[in-house]
């Protein structure tokens, strides 16, 4: 089964962030990724900027709306995504607990449901 | 010279640390201060000891600064309150060096039980344990239990103005309430060496980590010599870590039964059976002392050679009735399948319904072992991938794996 941990953390917390801190969190990040990778567990994984960066697009009655900013404005943002296959929920969360993330935001483990592969959508378990 | 003298300075700073703040903040309850103080002596030193020479009672030397120095911040904050420590201070470093480095009291145990008080929020009780009395930098704790360093340094001066605040008192308990307030110290510093670690991939700060939890546990015992579960906490990491030689590398999981014993330290070992021993003399047994007794049984393969699952069942089954936890109940199955059979383990192993048992890999590696003991192999084989798929631990992983590959062999 594919799960989705879609990471979440306040945005503040990133602009107020030392040097030290930053490399702390990078060398977690490092660690983690390395750990799924080496169980063979990891698909992808991208951190992304900060909603700073972010531009939102949508198209309302036939017209482009193209917003400087992110799509919801919340106190805590999407800042990344891991992609895991592992067997069920219970191996998803054993690795979402150890995400980096959980320690500062939270980590939303969302299981897929349909994915795009040799040219056809199909589902994702 | 210079190189020895802050070698000096390091040292004393490892073993005097807790026992100088813990005198310099027993006096306001102000750790945060204390600890600016002390910070500013071991400076001092460093600049001054290279030149003046190392004082004949550097511990003395270090507190009489201390002291002088919080005496000058509360004198310029306008506090004009008669301190009765600090013009003991004032009569100089002359007076410090002729002390009796044994007249310093030692006033850790105070200090443990402040920074495991029930108003002290159980997460931050070891950070702080640390911080106090080992003088760990806040950077440090927080990679060990790896959570940002900004917010563990928060957690930490948060806990410590509340102790400031609530006015939390630098005092051992009385005896009647000593077991109830010795129980979470207890916790906190088994706490450093339990620490269940998000992730070891490439690092590994447990070492270093159980060392000091064994540190804290044995000056816990030194300064209360009498109390039995204390006595079993020293036991228990004495004779653990005493086994670390042989437990593998961060690639490779040895398990207890497989490791060599030649590898055991012999002295560690015959600590912990010291500690355990008197703690049996005193007599109130305690989830500690119990899983001591373990570690006793399993470290006497080293001369017997043979392990004696018996004493280990008796033991478990008395460490359920004591503290039902799931560990616990889930290491009783697997002791009962040694003796009486895999399926009787695994009678046991059904009875543990509750929802968290179907998350808990253990569980789930004690079950794949008895139904690969039963001849269940099919169900062996999912067991072990139940487990492998719960395991974020690399060396553990490849534990499962290679039992699971067995069983096709």
């Amino acid at each position: 089964m594919r799960y989705a941990l879609l990471i979440h953390y306040p945005q503040p917390a990133v602009s107020t962030l030392t040097e030290d801190d930053r490399k702390a969190g990078m060398a977690a990040f490092h660690a983690y990724a390395k750990a799924l990778d080496d169980a063979g567990v990891l698909l992808s994984a991208e951190v992304l900027q900060t909603v700073a960066s972010a531009t939102s697009v949508s198209v309302k009655q036939g017209k482009l709306q193209v917003q400087d900013g992110p799509f919801a404005d919340t106190k805590e943002a999407f800042a990344g995504i891991f992609m895991l296959e592992v067997p069920d929920l219970d191996a998803a969360l054993a690795w979402a607990e150890k995400c980096p993330a959980a320690g500062w935001g939270t980590v939303e483990i969302r299981p897929s449901a349909v994915r795009y592969v040799d040219g056809a959508w199909t589902n994702a378990s | 010279m210079t190189e020895d003298t802050a070698a000096r300075a390091e040292d004393l700073a490892r073993t005097a640390y807790g026992r100088l703040l813990a005198i310099i903040a027993a006096k306001d309850g102000d750790i945060e201060l204390a600890e600016d103080c002390l910070a500013d002596a071991f400076a001092q030193a460093l600049h001054s000891w290279p030149e003046a020479g190392v004082p004949g009672n550097p511990e003395a030397w270090l507190l009489t600064v201390a002291r002088n120095r919080r005496h000058d911040i509360h004198r310029s904050a306008a506090h004009r309150l008669s301190d009765p420590i600090d013009d003991l201070a004032r009569g100089g470093a002359m007076i410090a060096q002729e002390l009796d480095p044994d007249a310093i009291p030692d006033r850790r145990l105070a200090l443990l039980f402040v920074c495991a008080h029930p108003a002290i929020d159980p997460a931050v009780r070891t950070p702080l344990m640390l911080q106090a009395v080992l003088g760990f930098h806040a950077d440090a704790i927080a990679r060990a239990f790896a959570i940002p360093p900004a917010a563990m340094a928060q957690r930490l001066v948060r806990a410590k103005r509340r102790i400031r605040d609530a006015r939390i008192p630098f005092v051992v308990p009385e005896r009647g309430v000593m077991s109830d307030r010795l129980t979470p110290v207890l916790e906190a510093i088994y706490g450093a060496y339990a620490i269940d670690f998000p992730l070891v991939a490439g690092i590994e700060p447990r070492d270093s980590l159980a060392a000091e939890s064994h540190y804290l546990a044995t000056t816990l015992v030194e300064l209360l010599p009498d109390e039995p579960e204390a006595l079993g906490l020293a036991a228990l990491l004495s004779l653990s870590l005493a086994r670390r030689p042989a437990r593998g590398t961060i690639d490779e999981f040895v398990p207890l039964h497989e490791q060599d014993t030649s590898l055991w330290d012999a002295g560690l070992i015959a600590l912990g059976e010291r500690y355990l021993h008197h703690a049996r003399a005193l007599g109130g047994m305690g989830r500690f002392q119990l899983e001591a007794a373990m570690q006793s049984v399993h470290c006497a393969r080293a001369l017997s050679g043979v392990t004696d699952w018996r004493a280990l069942q008796t033991l478990h089954a008395a460490l359920v009735s004591v503290a039902p936890t799931l560990g616990a109940r889930v290491a009783h199955a697997a002791a009962v399948g040694r003796v009486e059979g895999a399926h009787a383990g695994l009678e046991i192993l059904d009875s543990i319904t509750e929802e968290a048992a179907q998350r808990f890999q253990p569980a789930w590696a004690t079950r794949a072992g008895l139904l690969a003991e039963a001849g269940r192999v099919a169900e062996a084989v999912r067991a072990y991938e139940r487990a492998r798929s719960l395991t974020t631990d690399h060396a553990t992983r490849r534990y499962l794996e290679r039992q699971r590959e067995r069983l096709h062999g």
